[in-house]
């Protein structure tokens, strides 16, 4: 057997339990496997009858599936809670910033901080928004930070993800769960509630309102590619909780200066859309002419401030993995300050000297595609054979800038219920920073789990689960 | 309220409706097939519901035999039958889906729920899905649907249009449930009265859990026309053509006052509230019932089209 590296084991302090995992652990004792059993049946059926599924995209035919559940919750301390706040919000900060930035004079290009081919020749760097100022000068109003541990005050930021970042709604269902589940120790702990993330969310989509809309109460939309899609059921959640319409491209229409939906009153006006579908199938007169999940015209009307888009189009630059390696400079140029949270080292192949050296080591590192999403398309050097290391180098080299390396981080294990009792496996923490007049952060996020032992990958479409995450007092 | 939603409600209800009614038929057909039917109707019994249903052709197409045993099983969980119990929670379930926001988590659960059994049902023991078990188990999940969204629902215009399908789908089943009948009926007006006409009455009460209220309201006396007057004329009857029209009625104002103005479907369901209520079951039987369930079917359609024109599920 190999060597493992040491992991940094969230539950255990040596061969003592750290205080904050004390008394959930022994009220999981106190259980007794039977009853746990039972609850692990129960919890599953409540997923199942909520339907609160998600979609892969695979051929079994059987297309709803649920997402593992662990009873188990991840414990921060509120401590260690607070720096990572103040790290997460001033890192939303700073990328906003810069979006708008780029969309304008582009200091931080003309300053040489970035290179300009990497913002201007970028994939998600949208020329028809250049030079628009959507309200507040705001871009990604709700921005998902992965953020994996390695040490006791030990954080590294995975990847940012400025576009429609997923999950929150599995953050919150999995706190009813856990209420349900376990009301004895949420009575016996402190916990901070995560209860009223839709209620911010509405208030911030409220608030980025564009300025034609002169009504005291905007009417905010979510926009869905619909009931098929794989995140179906937290666009839907979502709305629910928010108490707004939920509407599909054809429910939308332009007419004039402003967006509208269909109602059985008849047309009614929407100045505030929360679109969870690409840029790319926005509008069909602005970007792929054969969406049919878009609004066409949609960006004209934008573009005369008629409407607010959120995430606003081109705010995907902002998270593209090449851009990534450059935030701690962002923070430093936009804000002035030092950042918070630390960044991953990060090799760009397309670069020579980094290229050399990660072709010279791929079996320690961890290499991803720029604009690669949900574990797909990436190379986990320890855990590759020789033959899967030979042909992803094949791929780096055909096309060296569409890769980016990091060394293989040790994250930190949670406790997670597997067959044989509790084992410790990765897990990684996406908290959801809200922007708008004023930067809101739930405590918390979602914690996704490797299930399988010794896996680094957490993502759902790759066999990861999910696990309430507890702020604690201290 | 977005149309598109409005529509998905609207569907919703009609599709549980339709499911519990497929549940009705077969138990309909199912009882008249224990009486030995030796004169020989129109049709058997299970030809007939599948007339009723509406799905004879579709039924044709698979080339199979009418007889309890395939029709039984087309009628439950033929994914090729639109009106198989099967098919019609599935809709239901994908209407829910697409319309979530607009009812509560309670109206779904429960949905959802009989959606997954159903699934387990199917897949099951066998004498979980004989005809009997799966027809009660409809029923009882229609009713908790029905509960729930009466128990939780906001009485807003969702509650409206959730009705509207509710109440348009069921006057058009009661018609093709009382048109069953028909197609079985003995051919010989002297056979009228006679112990197996009495027996297919009574079936067709039951069917609509009736039987009992109607011994109730009419002392016990199958006569084909007072029968015909409980299920079309008697406004007391939750499942008679009349009250069927006074809630489409009801719904239809209610929504025209909240939106403010009455179109189309206000004036259809006008006209069809206003020739019931001017009908006499005297001329109706001695005119053809079976003409004039068709007549009424062919009115209630028009309703539904004039709803969608009225409330833009179809565009603008």
């Amino acid at each position: 057997m190999t060597k493992r590296p040491d992991f940094f084991n969230e539950m255990f302090d040596g061969g003592s339990i750290r205080p904050a995992y004390q008394k959930i652990t022994k009220w999981f004792d106190d259980l007794g496997s039977d009853t746990l059993n039972f609850k692990k049946a129960e919890a599953e059926a409540l997923f199942r009858r909520i339907g609160i599924t998600f979609a892969v995209y695979d051929d079994t035919g059987n297309k709803e599936r649920l997402i593992p559940f662990d009873l188990m919750p991840r414990v921060f301390t509120q401590s260690e809670w607070s720096s990572l706040e103040r790290g997460v919000k001033q890192r939303s900060r700073a990328l906003n910033a810069f979006l708008w930035d780029v969309y304008h004079r582009g200091e931080i290009v003309r300053s040489g901080r970035i290179p300009a081919n990497l913002v201007y020749r970028n994939e998600a760097y949208e020329p028809c928004v250049a030079g628009i100022s959507p309200a507040l000068n705001i871009y990604s109003h709700i921005v998902g930070t992965d953020l994996v541990r390695t040490g006791l005050n030990e954080f590294y930021v995975l990847e940012d993800n400025c576009r429609t970042p997923s999950g929150v709604s599995y953050m919150l269902e999995n706190r009813e769960i856990m209420m349900r589940m376990c009301p004895d120790l949420f009575r016996s702990e402190r916990i901070a509630p995560v209860d009223s993330y839709p209620d911010m969310l509405r208030k911030t989509l409220h608030e980025v309102a564009p300025t034609k809309c002169v009504d005291d109460e905007p009417t905010a939309v979510i926009l869905t590619p619909g009931a098929f899609n794989s995140a179906y059921y937290e666009h839907s959640f979502l709305a629910d909780q928010m108490g707004v319409d939920l509407v599909e491209g054809q429910d939308l229409f332009v007419d004039g200066d402003f967006v509208y939906m269909r109602t059985t009153r008849g047309p009614q006006r929407v100045d505030v859309i929360y679109r969870r579908i690409d840029d790319a199938f926005l509008d069909p007169l602005c970007f792929r002419p054969d969406s049919m999940l878009g609004v066409p015209g949609l960006m004209n009307v934008y573009r005369s401030g008629g409407v607010q888009i959120c995430s606003a189009p081109g705010a995907g630059v902002a998270d593209d993995k090449a851009i990534y390696t450059y935030v701690p400079e962002m923070v430093r140029f936009y804000l002035g300050e030092e950042p918070i949270l630390k960044n991953v080292p990060t090799w760009r192949c397309g670069e020579a000297d980094a290229y050399k050296y990660v072709m010279e080591n791929l079996a320690e590192l961890v290499v991803k595609e720029v604009h690669g999403s949900g574990g797909y398309g990436m190379l986990v050097g320890p855990a590759s054979t020789k033959e899967e290391i030979a042909s992803f180098a094949e791929r780096i080299r055909k096309n060296p800038s569409n890769y980016i390396a990091q060394p293989t981080l040790a994250l930190s294990t949670s406790p997670t219920f597997v067959d044989s009792g509790l084992a410790p496996r990765h897990v990684d923490l996406r908290p959801y920073c809200l922007m708008g007049k004023e930067v809101r952060l739930t405590p918390g996020g979602l914690t996704r789990v490797a299930l399988t032992d010794g896996s680094l990958v957490v993502n759902s479409s790759q066999g990861g689960g999910v696990k309430d995450t507890w702020i604690v007092a201290d | 309220m977005l149309s598109r939603t409005a529509e998905s409600l609207y569907w919703t209800s009609r599709y549980i409706e339709r499911a519990e009614t497929t549940a009705r038929l077969l138990e309909v057909a199912y009882r008249m097939s224990l009486m030995p039917n030796a004169s020989g109707g129109h049709a058997n019994e299970w030809s007939s519901i599948l007339a009723a249903a509406g799905v004879s052709h579709d039924f044709a197409e698979t080339g199979q035999e009418v007889n309890a045993e395939n029709v039984t099983a087309f009628m439950l969980f033929d994914d090729l039958n639109p009106s198989s119990i099967k098919n019609c929670i599935r809709s239901a379930r994908e209407n829910v889906r697409s319309a979530r926001p607009a009812l509560t988590s309670e109206v779904w659960e429960t949905l959802n729920g009989g959606y997954l059994q159903f699934g387990e049902l199917e897949n099951g023991r066998a004498s979980d899905r004989e005809l009997l078990p799966m027809c009660d188990w409809t029923k009882s999940q229609a009713a908790a649907v029905r509960g729930s969204f009466e128990t939780t629902q906001l009485r807003n215009e969702g509650y409206d249009f959730f009705n509207l399908g509710y109440y348009i789908e069921r006057a058009d089943n009661t018609a093709r449930l009382l048109d069953v009948k028909y197609y079985v009926l003995l051919p010989t007006i002297h056979m009228v009265g006679g112990g197996v006409d009495q027996y297919q009455w009574s079936t067709l009460m039951r069917a609509v859990s009736a039987r009992r209220a109607f011994h109730w309201a009419y002392k016990g006396d199958y006569a084909p026309d007072k029968i015909a007057h409980f299920l079309i004329l008697n406004p007391d009857t939750p499942r008679s053509l009349l009250h069927c029209a006074e809630m489409i009625d009801h719904h239809l104002t209610r929504l025209g006052r909240t939106y403010g103005t009455r179109g189309l479907a206000n004036r259809q369901a006008m006209t069809v509230l206003s020739s019931l209520v001017e009908a006499d079951i005297k001329s109706i039987v001695t005119d053809g019932l079976h003409e004039f369930l068709t007549d009424f079917i062919t009115e209630i359609r028009k309703l539904d089209e004039a709803v969608n024109r009225s409330y833009l599920f179809w565009g603008q």
